[in-house]
């Protein structure tokens, strides 16, 4: 009798706790639920006609993501977009994003903007939001053409590898073995700039006394890249340089070198944030690297969205919109936008950047 | 520690009272409340965030779960059992892997995800041969095999991804049953779940696996074979972790060696959420399936409301906690109002004993 | 009239005098031995494994692992896991990160100091709720590992701090050597040697085993069972916490995903090197050993050019080998013990 009545009050107890946490949680989603809604409009206000747009990183928290979204919201509110959105798993793996395009596609979002974590991965899904009304754009790293209406590009992806080719090859005086340091192994846009440089220094007879030795894979991970940096020198001590066609990975190649011997004797170039790579650059590890403004890949993305979802353009060849102050922009082909040129950095200009 | 031994405890007090006369409590255990807990969040949802209550969440929030929920099943068992398996995430990247080689190498795309089964259920047999036969701890085991399946993966398909699955093949992985929104896959899903949930509560075994849970001596002495019975719940892990790989695969159209990978964590979290006691001996089927429900759902409805992963993240963890903090919590509370109840009785009673 | 009871529910390596098989049972031997051929093995093939430069890299690449490791085997040998210190590194990193970009001049003593305290607070909440709550480490420090990565990038966002916003001398302690050795690398011997004379010379330091042979007679012994499991917690946190500052100091960025996914190659490493995960048995320098060797591993891999795809396979058969190892070591131990009872009976 006495324990019986010890143990129904123990449940009642537990029940009363547990849904204390029910409570919690849900205070939780519904206070952070006000918290995104960006400034624009009012979500769930009377704004149904206006369209709205998504933008879906490779990963949330990211430097350089945070740059190029930076220039996206500001692009999307320029455009003419009701109310801009970000969303995004906290880990770049190829199903991650999935869920995220769902929930859009339900949200009745009118343009998506997404940079793909793995080309196929996305593509039943973005389907679905295609079904739904919505509009597709892909920009930094493209998915399956047929999966989206327009791909932004930041450059011309032969003319980044050629300018990194280029600057390797000035950095170790036009001979030696060098490697790459890419990102993940299946991310499109490394592995397109990769071939077009294995292409070039074949192909380009200033090139020929360049041996290319290895490719290796940071996975955008900085201690991994640090590694695989150092495993770079050990299994080949001849090695003249590195080429990093990924911001994590030059960085993190940058940091190994500037505290081993091989600062200054191993060259190393690539693609970097100003911000993260000028101590490198001031400390003489790193001469020249490049890199195109991020910022106007955001702002690109959403200007081309807006058309899409104004009618202006259809994702066809040949169809041209405008991109505020960047100017107009052409769809190419395959449904490719080109952002613009890359920039080179040097000692003598990276303090004019702030990205 | 001292949790279960109580429990026990008042189990075996109220045996010889009346209660079971009264008919069944199981609307008061720790698996109802979960589901009590699903049902007042589900309903929270549906009135508070736009658009959740609808067919179209239903489909997706099914497809989300259904990995986790497929692992789930064994995973209750074996945590029943006070074991644990750490590689079922890395068995299904293994799966996943394996399927992806054999279609890119040209075979038959039945035939490629008879071999990934059969993959899962080598992988199975290799943990259950180490726990159940060689006697080695599970945790240990199936963190080696955790690196060690992940690894052959990597070995399997390197850093390609096989994406060019027949197209009727993928789309019945996510295809819906008409405009219910319930997609059809969840049909052989519930199929495995019954499966388990009867395996577990109306057969000898089942409850030879809560006798596991609480003392494997005393479940040996009753006569249950302890290795025999852990055996076959490693062999079953690793086949239901390698059809989770082959839905992972076919759901997102792509085979890579890093699917699924820490899904073993979420799974874990679901099971003890749903009420089953990491020290073995207690749980439910119902209470897991309310367990993997609710992240689920919790899941879908921030990503509805565009809420960070962060505060999922956290939340996770927190109610993980809260989850099994809570009966102490409880009995605490209980017991400080029972010594405080107690005090007040010997108290007042007390004075006139001592004047007499 | 305790210690020798204790030391025999121990089973302390340190029992018994140095003949041969006093040797061969030693735990930590299996590992050192892998270890050595490793070495060798990759140094015939490419010396350079073995310059100056490339030993640097190798005591770099394990150092952080070696304080995790050995920390994490305070916890394991009391039946406890300790799953959230790669959470708790991650924080104490970008703690570390904001402290030098907020206040560059701040002493790095002091910084070290505040990483460790830092750690050591959230490694007692782990000890706190587990004691406290009766519930197994095992969920709470997964449950604080989803919780404390959460805080991280609430905290964090996508602000990274680089080494270059950290002061030279601070990014220094892991280029300048002393001894041979890099400076980060030389602080975490130290504090191994010291954390493995506390667990074997130090009346705390045994209870933490006899906890982890027998619970139940550990309480009856009169060992204060909750402090102590406490104080492992807390310890293994501070040692998290320092970690966290190390890291900082050698990798470029810290940010809101710094140290995610360390704790199961921690655990793996303190299995490897002859740590019963079910407590009461195993050494600090065992485990170290393990941190090392995982590590030196992906290098030599690497420095021998092989596939890269076999390495996390190769931990994988490691692992089990070890607990295979240690499996057939307490079996015959047991055989032992029952041999010499019967010829005293």
């Amino acid at each position: 009798m006495f324990t019986q009545r010890i143990s129904t009050t123990r449940r009642i107890g537990s029940l009363t706790a547990s849904l204390a946490i029910a409570a919690l949680a849900l205070t939780a989603c519904a206070g952070s639920d006000a918290g995104t809604t960006p400034s624009a409009g009012e979500s769930g206000g009377s704004a149904k006609t206006d369209a709205t747009i998504t933008f879906i990183p490779k990963q949330l928290n990211n430097p350089y993501t945070d740059v190029v979204l930076g220039g996206g919201k500001e692009g999307a509110t320029a455009a003419g977009f009701a109310t801009a959105n970000v969303v995004g798993p906290l880990e770049a793996s190829a199903s991650s994003q999935v869920s995220f395009i769902n929930a859009e596609t339900q949200a009745g979002t009118n343009a998506i903007v997404i940079a793909a974590n793995d080309p196929d991965a996305v593509c039943s899904a973005l389907g679905e939001a295609r079904t739904a009304g919505a509009k597709i754009v892909a920009f930094d790293s493209d998915t399956n053409p047929e999966c989206r209406d327009v791909f932004i590009s930041q450059v011309v992806a032969k003319d980044v590898a050629l300018i990194q080719t280029k600057l390797i090859s000035e950095q170790i005086g036009g001979k030696g073995e060098i490697a790459i340091l890419s990102a993940t192994a299946n991310a499109t846009n490394q592995n397109e700039w990769i071939k077009f440089m294995e292409e070039e220094l074949a192909s380009n007879p200033d090139y020929k006394d360049i041996k290319l030795v290895a490719k290796v894979y940071g996975d955008d991970d900085d201690a991994k890249s640090f590694q695989e940096a150092q495993g770079l020198m050990q299994a080949h001590p001849n090695l003249k340089g590195i080429i990093s066609p990924t911001t994590v990975g030059i960085a993190s190649t940058a940091r190994y070198l500037s505290t081993s011997e091989y600062k200054g004797k191993v060259a190393l170039t690539g693609l970097g944030l100003p911000n993260e790579m000028r101590s490198f650059v001031k400390d003489g590890t790193v001469t020249e690297f490049a890199l195109w403004d991020p910022a106007q890949l955001g702002e690109v993305a959403a200007y081309a969205a807006k058309a899409l979802v104004d009618g202006t353009i259809t994702g066809a060849t040949g169809d041209k919109f405008t991109a505020g102050a960047l100017g107009e922009r052409t769809v190419e082909d395959g449904g490719l936008v080109i952002v613009g040129p890359p920039t080179v950095f040097n000692k003598d200009n990276i303090d004019e950047y702030d990205f | 520690m001292s949790e279960p031994a109580t429990m026990s405890v008042d189990t075996s007090k109220a045996l010889p009272g009346a209660t079971p006369a009264r008919g069944p409590r199981w609307y008061t255990g720790r698996d109802a409340v979960m589901i009590y807990i699903l049902i007042v969040f589900l309903l929270y949802a549906m009135i508070t965030i736009p658009r959740f209550a609808s067919p179209v969440t239903t489909g997706f929030l099914i497809l989300d779960v259904i990995p986790t929920l497929l692992i789930a099943m064994p995973m209750t068992l074996i945590i029943i059992t006070g074991e644990i398996d750490l590689s079922v995430a890395s068995i299904a990247g293994l799966s996943s892997a394996t399927l992806g080689m054999m279609w890119a190498g040209g075979s038959n795309i039945w035939l490629s995800m008879a071999v990934a089964l059969v993959v899962g259920l080598l992988a199975g047999i290799f943990n259950g041969v180490l726990i159940a036969f060689v006697g080695l701890p599970s945790l240990a085991v199936t963190i080696g095999t955790l690196a060690l399946f992940r690894g052959l993966a990597l070995v399997v398909i390197g850093d390609n991804a096989v994406a060019n699955f027949p197209k009727e093949i993928t789309a019945l992985a996510s295809s819906k049953l008409g405009a219910t929104g319930i997609p059809i896959m969840l049909i052989p899903v519930l199929v495995v779940v019954v499966i388990f949930g009867l395996i577990l509560h109306q057969t000898a075994f089942g409850r030879g696996l809560y006798a596991m849970g609480y003392s494997k001596d005393a479940a040996h002495f009753v006569g249950i074979n302890v290795g025999l019975s852990k055996f076959w719940l490693y062999l079953a892990s690793g086949v239901v972790a390698a059809a989770a790989g082959i839905f992972w695969t076919l759901r997102y159209t792509s085979a890579r060696s890093d699917n699924a990978s820490g899904l073993e964590l979420t799974v874990i979290a679901a099971v003890l959420l749903g009420g089953v006691s990491i020290f073995g001996g207690k749980g439910s089927i119902p209470g897991v399936l309310a367990g993997v429900l609710l992240i689920g759902s919790l899941n879908y409805a921030l990503r509805l409301g565009r809420v960070s992963d962060v505060v999922l993240v956290s939340l996770t963890g927190l109610l993980l906690i809260a989850s099994v903090i809570a009966p102490s919590i409880s009995a605490s509370i209980t017991r400080w109002r029972h010594e405080r109840r107690l005090r007040r009785q010997l108290s007042a009673p007390a004075e006139p004993s001592v004047t007499g | 009239m305790s210690a020798p009871a204790i030391g025999t529910l121990n089973n302390s390596p340190k029992q018994g005098g140095k003949s041969a098989s006093a040797w061969l049972k030693l735990r930590e031997l299996p590992v050192t031995v892998a270890l050595v051929v490793l070495v060798v093995v990759t140094a015939v093939i490419n010396p350079l494994f073995l310059s100056p430069q490339g030993m640097k890299d190798l005591l770099l690449n394990a150092t952080i692992m070696m304080l995790l490791a050995a920390g994490q085997t305070m916890v394991i040998v009391t039946r406890n896991i300790d799953l959230s210190v790669g959470s708790i590194l991650g924080l104490v990193a970008f703690g570390t990160g904001s402290i030098f970009a907020a206040n560059p001049n701040m002493p790095i003593v002091l910084v070290v100091l505040i990483g460790m305290v830092f750690g050591a607070v959230l490694g007692s909440l782990n000890g706190l709720l587990t004691v406290w709550a009766k519930v197994p480490s095992l969920v709470i420090t997964l449950g604080t590992l989803y919780v404390f990565r959460g805080l991280n990038n609430a905290w964090a966002g996508p602000k990274q701090h680089f080494a270059g916003d950290r002061p030279q001398a601070f990014g220094n302690l892991s280029v300048n050597t002393v001894l041979g050795m890099p400076i980060i690398t030389l602080v975490a011997v130290i504090v191994v040697i010291i954390l493995a004379i506390f667990m074997i010379g130090s009346r705390p330091g045994r209870d933490l085993y006899a906890i982890g042979s027998d619970p139940e007679a550990a309480k009856l012994f009169g060992i204060n069972v909750s402090r102590r499991v406490f104080t492992a917690f807390l310890i293994n946190g501070a040692l998290a916490g320092l970690a966290g500052v190390l890291y900082a100091s050698r990798f470029n960025a810290v940010g809101a995903t710094t140290g995610s996914g360390l704790e199961l190659d921690v655990v793996a490493a303190a299995v490897v090197g002859g740590v019963a995960i079910f407590g009461g048995s195993g050494t600090v320098i065992g485990a170290t050993i393990g941190a090392i060797l995982l590590n030196t591993i992906t290098s030599s891999l690497t420095a021998l050019r092989v596939d890269k795809f076999w390495q996390q396979a190769i931990v994988g058969v490691l692992i089990i080998t070890a607990i295979l190892i240690d499996r057939l070591a307490s079996l015959r131990h047991a055989k032992n013990l029952r041999e010499k009872e019967g010829r005293n009976v």
